[in-house]
């Protein structure tokens, strides 16, 4: 187990060290840079260049770098907001990104879970095709589509949610973007808790159980979903890709604060150092998210461990 | 498949009439039924024809790639062409002008209340009809919504394309070669799946233009993973068995057993994994180009459109509508599909 942990780290570790190598080296190719005024000397970008240590090898400054980005220091963005330190930035507007993607995950996973059990309990009836059809079309249909309609109909039409997000109606105002971008982990935790659920309740303990007088909400709820729980760690990761990917273009049509749309104005902005600091933490978010699940489902299924990964 | 085995193909399955004899109820004695066998591949066309979801799939994407060809060149107008005094003009299809979606009128809500407005008898276009109605520069929607079709039906041959080369034969080869070989393969991609896919195609937009070799470069890097997988867990699977060691000791190379053995044997789920890639590809596509990052302009993609109608999308809604409609249905019927195909390729399957 320890070495199964171990193996982990090293790799997600390597992973976000080649992400930051990627990162320095993309920096290096921009073009531009802020020492370029034609009106100073080249004593004077000596000078500069020693005080940013810009005169030091290469390696070197690559390890600074890297120091730098795990502290959390990202220097500053140039085209958005001049001179503003992008830690400060980001420092606003990640809660509000995270909470719109933890409400998302939240409404997603409780009302999942219901949909697949109905579907799995009263298996081939009405309630079954239902649930089918909603996590289909919940799989398939992109999480901005969902925006779009529901910014239209309960924004525009009825008026019972603001359609641009206000910092003075938080909650109501986050209720149409966590909606939109629940969808596909709704879809996709009833799916898998349908067909979990299935194997569960047609396995042997399932009729022990019976036998022994155990039935109805006791048999699902103490006996037949516990099993079907584990699993599900397995389709969060896939979730949380998505929830980044989606958040950008849902911070977009609701004119969000987040780092989604940080993301979007500083690519569009060619703000370089802003999308850089952004993809780092974007990555180093995704490995940690991973590298706990990893972990989890390791310690929860020990078939996992000896194999080595969770996704061969 | 419910052809109850008939006095003629009795002999064949090693019955004969009076071997059996019939007891009680008629209708009970059927429970039992024959099935004359059938080869993998007619098994498979029959499975999947039984299955009404995945049928109309395929023909919904059938009827789409055909407009996505024929539709641009049912119309007078390109998809390029701005007709700057036409703009904003509500949906219009001759013989529909009683029909309350497709008559020209569109219905503008004014702080004063809503009125309806006919932009064709305001500016007396009386004989021009556009069948989606046109955009803010005056250009027609439904030809620039299936020009930007194509885009996505593009995007999906070369997701397939992607997913067999590079996917497929790294899995073979990692799998097949087994020890340093595939270790460091192996760790390859980790590291590769590792990093989010955002963050890949955000750096590339940085470094390339955007446009559409570049999205076609992100899918590159990013979409063969899945199946590089797949192909490999086949491959441990496979490589061991008897007709493998058979086709070495015939004195088959490396070459030959990987891609004359084995890959026949993995085609079913090959092909489901091919599948469950378009729709993936199709997304990050109309994705892109929502967020500004994809096809530049005056091409068009369903993600462009989108885009560009989502800014007068309270106004002129529209406009919005037949992109969305096509993406949708898009994802939806490749999804359906692909759940059909993997059923019928192989009903042993776990649904995930």
């Amino acid at each position: 187990m320890k070495k199964y942990i171990l193996k982990r780290i090293l790799i997600s570790l390597f992973t976000l060290l080649a992400i930051t190598l990627v990162l320095f080296i993309l920096l290096q190719l921009m073009p531009g840079s802020p020492f370029n005024d034609e009106k100073l000397s080249d004593d004077q970008r000596a000078v500069l260049y020693a005080k940013y240590g810009l005169d030091k090898p290469i390696y070197i400054q690559f390890f600074k770098y890297v120091a730098n980005m795990f502290r959390g220091d990202f220097g500053v963005s140039y085209n958005i907001s001049k001179n503003t330190p992008i830690s400060q930035l980001i420092a606003q507007r990640l809660p509000v990104s995270i909470k719109i993607g933890f409400q998302a995950v939240f409404i997603g996973a409780l009302i999942g879970l219901m949909l697949g059990i109905i579907a799995a309990v009263w298996h081939n009836t009405i309630w079954d095709t239902l649930s089918t059809i909603v996590s289909v079309i919940g799989v398939s249909i992109p999480s901005y589509v969902f925006a779009l309609a529901l910014s239209y109909q309960f924004g525009f039409k009825l008026r019972w949610f603001p359609m641009l997000y206000s910092t003075s109606r938080e909650f109501y105002s986050s209720m149409l973007p966590s909606i939109s971008l629940c969808m596909f982990t709704l879809a996709s935790i009833a799916r898998f808790t349908r067909t979990e659920m299935l194997e569960s309740l047609n396995s042997e303990y399932i009729q022990l159980a019976e036998s022994k007088g155990i039935y109805g909400f006791r048999l699902i709820w103490r006996h037949a979903l516990r099993n079907t729980l584990i699993p599900i760690i397995t389709v969060l990761a896939p979730l949380i890709v998505d929830l980044m990917t989606g958040s950008l273009v849902v911070e977009k049509i609701f004119a969000i604060p987040g780092v989604g749309s940080l993301l979007v104005t500083a690519i569009t902005s060619n703000d370089y150092n802003v999308v850089i600091s952004l993809s780092f933490i974007y990555s180093a978010m995704y490995i940690g998210i991973m590298l706990v699940v990893d972990i989890l489902y390791g310690v929860i299924d020990p078939r996992i461990r000896l194999s080595g990964a969770v996704n061969e | 498949m419910s052809d109850f085995v008939e006095n003629e193909n009795e002999a064949a399955a090693g019955f004969y009439g009076d071997d059996f004899q019939l007891r009680g109820d008629n209708e009970q004695t059927k429970i039992d039924t024959n099935f004359a066998s059938m080869g993998y591949w007619k098994e498979v066309r029959f499975r999947f024809l039984s299955n009404k979801s995945a049928v109309f799939s395929l023909a919904a994407i059938l009827i789409i790639m055909f407009f996505a060809f024929v539709g641009p060149k049912m119309t007078k107008y390109t998809y390029s062409g701005q007709n700057l005094p036409q703009k904003n003009y509500a949906p219009r299809i001759p013989g529909f002008d009683d029909t309350p979606i497709f008559n020209g009128n569109e219905k503008l809500n004014t702080t004063t209340g809503s009125k309806i407005i006919n932009g064709y008898k305001a500016n007396g276009d009386l004989n021009v009809y556009y069948w989606f109605g046109s955009d803010v520069l005056g250009r027609d929607i439904w030809t620039r919504t299936w020009m930007g079709t194509r885009v996505s039906l593009y995007i999906a041959v070369v997701a397939v394309l992607i997913d067999m080369i590079v996917g497929l034969s790294y899995g073979l080869i990692s799998g097949y070669f087994g020890g340093v070989v595939d270790s460091v393969m192996q760790r390859f991609s980790e590291i590769v799946n590792g990093i989010p896919r955002l963050v890949i195609v955000t750096l590339l937009m940085l470094i390339l233009k955007p446009g559409i070799a570049t999205i076609i470069f992100a899918l590159m890097i990013t979409e063969w993973i899945g199946m590089s997988r797949i192909a490999r867990a086949e491959m441990l699977n496979l490589k061991e068995r008897e007709f493998v060691l058979a086709s070495r000791t015939l004195g088959a190379g490396n070459f030959s057993i990987i891609f004359r053995e084995i890959l026949p044997n993995i085609i079913g789920q090959i092909i489901t994994q091919t599948m469950f890639s378009i729709p993936t590809a199709i997304f990050t596509e109309a994705f892109l180009s929502f967020v500004g990052l994809g096809i530049p302009v005056p091409q068009c993609s369903l993600g462009s459109l989108i885009s560009d109608a989502f800014n007068s999308f309270t106004t002129h809604s529209y406009q919005i509508v037949p992109p969305i409609l096509i993406l949708a249905l898009l994802m939806l019927c490749f999804n359906m599909l692909a759940d059909g195909l993997r059923e019928a390729l192989d009903p042993k399957m776990k649904e995930m």
